[in-house]
């Protein structure tokens, strides 16, 4: 099992009475890309704070790279580049002080690694002078990796590192961790953004501090075991009234321009739900059988 | 449509420069009542900029822009009272309970006490949460106090609620549960001017404006939009659009 560089096995967080996550293990192996996903609350960042051993879990053991989370923990904290959900660099630093301060820190130089944070750095060097408060939120995001990775880190564990930010920085950020990945770095990263799943390896699904599934993408979409329709006609907001209403109905949840159905029944046709919805007199009506996304599996996984 | 009646937010030549940075250049856009209109566009586009003038918290540099009936420069108290706000991160009161945060809310509104209790009531109702009436915020699930927050801007029956990012890291049957309530506010009479990164969700609004560097670049349907730049769906529209060419070699 040399391959393995993330092993966590059997770890419980309770913050008073409030237990933020339940009996979680996984394994990560070397140079995948690694995605918990889950909404607010789910108990990712615990897991990521006891990973970088800002947090002692209750119960339960953690290992990385061999080293053990509790007693070599000096030893992690030089091998892992950690990127917080919150912004949490020095904001009257300017760009260049920050990544000065980050390479000291680890005894290293800009320099000596500078060839893996190139791609991210240029982008933001022509403002290498101006303090890291007054940056844009893009801008922070590819400062704050820059000096996650200043060190060459084993393992990056980025915390949230997409949220609130708009659909073409996401695009962007995803692309640098795939070249990250080339340069065999281990990474995990958390988002609450379902499509960003299939841009992982592996994902955990995690919800209100348990692991829905642990898979591939791939494998998470071929374990879902209904037949899926997407359903569309004139009026949206009746159809979703009406199709809650249906005797025979399972699920349906809008997405986008459509509706996402399920049917209680097992062997149905387009015919049997387009015959309903005729019945209540919707115009345009389309009834398309479909593939589930992630975020469908998602929601069937909550549902059970 | 030229009726304007039908008209809730009209804005003319909108500007506002911030020194020498034109944060919105010359917006031109109308919002239907009753309406769902999404407000797009990537970060640093100059929505909370506009977003901010329409709620009647910053003045324009220049243009017309005209909310609720009322004059941004002039009547932007009475503006105030028209709408509802509602951001990301405005959780409730945490130590204070459920219907505390609606008396406190509906008092701000200068609504009486019998409007609150009453309203109050239909809201726990139609939520289904009776029983956590006494209960502190603190002690909910995640995902019924972003709904909560919602049911409680909105609590004051305004014409027009402003969501900016309302459903950012919440999970994905609480943000349909949510849209719900947007759907049915909409249908109850008040306009939804809403913001989001969710792309999906942009399919969701009646009709959508796309903002790029201070300016609306893009503003129809969903449908239209995705007609217009032949894409399958919002999130490509939306990459075509507002993805810049990379101005240092990348």
């Amino acid at each position: 099992m040399n391959n393995t560089v993330v092993k966590v096995n059997k770890i419980s967080k309770f913050y008073k009475n409030v237990q933020a996550i339940h009996d979680i293990s996984f394994e990560v192996e070397k140079g995948e890309i690694f995605g918990l996903i889950g909404p607010d609350g789910a108990g990712k960042t615990t897991i990521f704070r006891i990973l970088t051993t800002l947090l002692l879990a209750d119960t339960g053991k953690a290992n990385l790279a061999g080293f053990d989370v509790v007693s070599d923990y000096k030893k992690i904290r030089n091998i892992v580049g950690y990127m917080p959900g919150r912004f949490s660099l020095y904001q009257d630093l300017s760009v260049i002080e920050n990544l000065m301060f980050f390479a000291t820190v680890f005894g290293t130089t800009i320099e000596e690694n500078y060839d893996l944070i190139k791609d991210i750095y240029i982008q933001i060097e022509p403002f290498k002078n101006r303090l890291a408060g007054k940056l844009s939120g893009g801008m922070k995001q590819k400062l704050a990796l820059s000096c996650a990775l200043i060190h060459k880190p084993e393992i990056l564990i980025l915390d949230e590192p997409t949220t609130g930010v708009d659909a073409v920085s996401r695009k962007e950020f995803w692309e640098m961790l795939r070249k990250l990945k080339e340069k065999e770095i281990t990474i995990m990263v958390s988002t609450p953004y379902m499509d960003e799943a299939s841009l992982c390896d592996r994902v955990a699904l995690i919800q209100n501090g348990e692991f829905l599934d642990i898979e591939t993408p791939e494998n998470i979409i071929n374990k879902f075991d209904k037949k899926l329709w997407s359903v569309k006609s004139q009026d949206m907001y009746q159809l979703r009234n009406d199709l809650n209403e249906f005797q025979y109905s399972d699920t349906v949840f809008a997405f986008g321009q459509t509706l996402h159905y399920t049917d209680i029944r097992k062997e149905i046709s387009n015919r049997e739900i387009e015959e309903f919805i005729k019945s209540k007199n919707h115009q345009n009506i389309s009834v398309v059988s479909i593939e589930p996304n992630i975020e469908d599996c998602f929601m069937n996984l909550m549902t059970k | 449509m030229n009726d304007n009646n039908d008209i809730i937010i009209k804005a003319i030549d909108l500007t506002k420069k911030f020194g020498s940075f034109v944060a919105n250049d010359n917006l031109n856009f109308e919002v239907k009542q009753n309406e769902i209109f999404g407000f797009l566009g990537a970060n640093g586009a100059g929505k909370t900029t506009a977003m901010r003038i329409m709620c009647g918290l910053s003045k324009p540099s220049s243009g017309e822009i005209n909310v609720a009936g009322f004059n941004v420069y002039t009547q932007s108290e009475k503006i105030k009272k028209k709408i509802g706000y509602m951001c990301q991160k405005f959780s409730l009161y945490e130590d204070l309970t459920v219907f505390e945060n609606i008396r406190f809310y509906g008092g701000i509104y200068g609504m009486s006490r019998k409007d609150i209790r009453n309203e109050a009531g239909r809201l726990l109702q139609d939520m289904g949460i009776n029983k956590y009436r006494n209960s502190l915020i603190a002690s909910l699930p995640m995902g019924w106090k972003q709904k909560l927050a919602f049911l409680i801007a909105i609590i004051h029956k305004p014409k027009i609620v402003f969501l900016d990012e309302p459903t950012g890291g919440v999970d994905p049957i609480t943000r349909r549960q949510f849209w719900d309530l947007i759907y049915k506010a909409s249908h109850d009479g008040i306009t939804v001017f809403v913001t989001t990164h969710y792309m999906d969700e942009a399919e969701y609004c009646d009709r959508i404006s796309i903002m790029v560097d201070g300016k609306i670049v893009a503003l129809d349907t969903p449908e239209n939009l995705t007609t217009k730049y032949k894409s399958k769906n919002m999130d490509e529209v939306f990459i075509k659009l507002a993805r810049k060419p990379v101005t240092s070699n990348q």
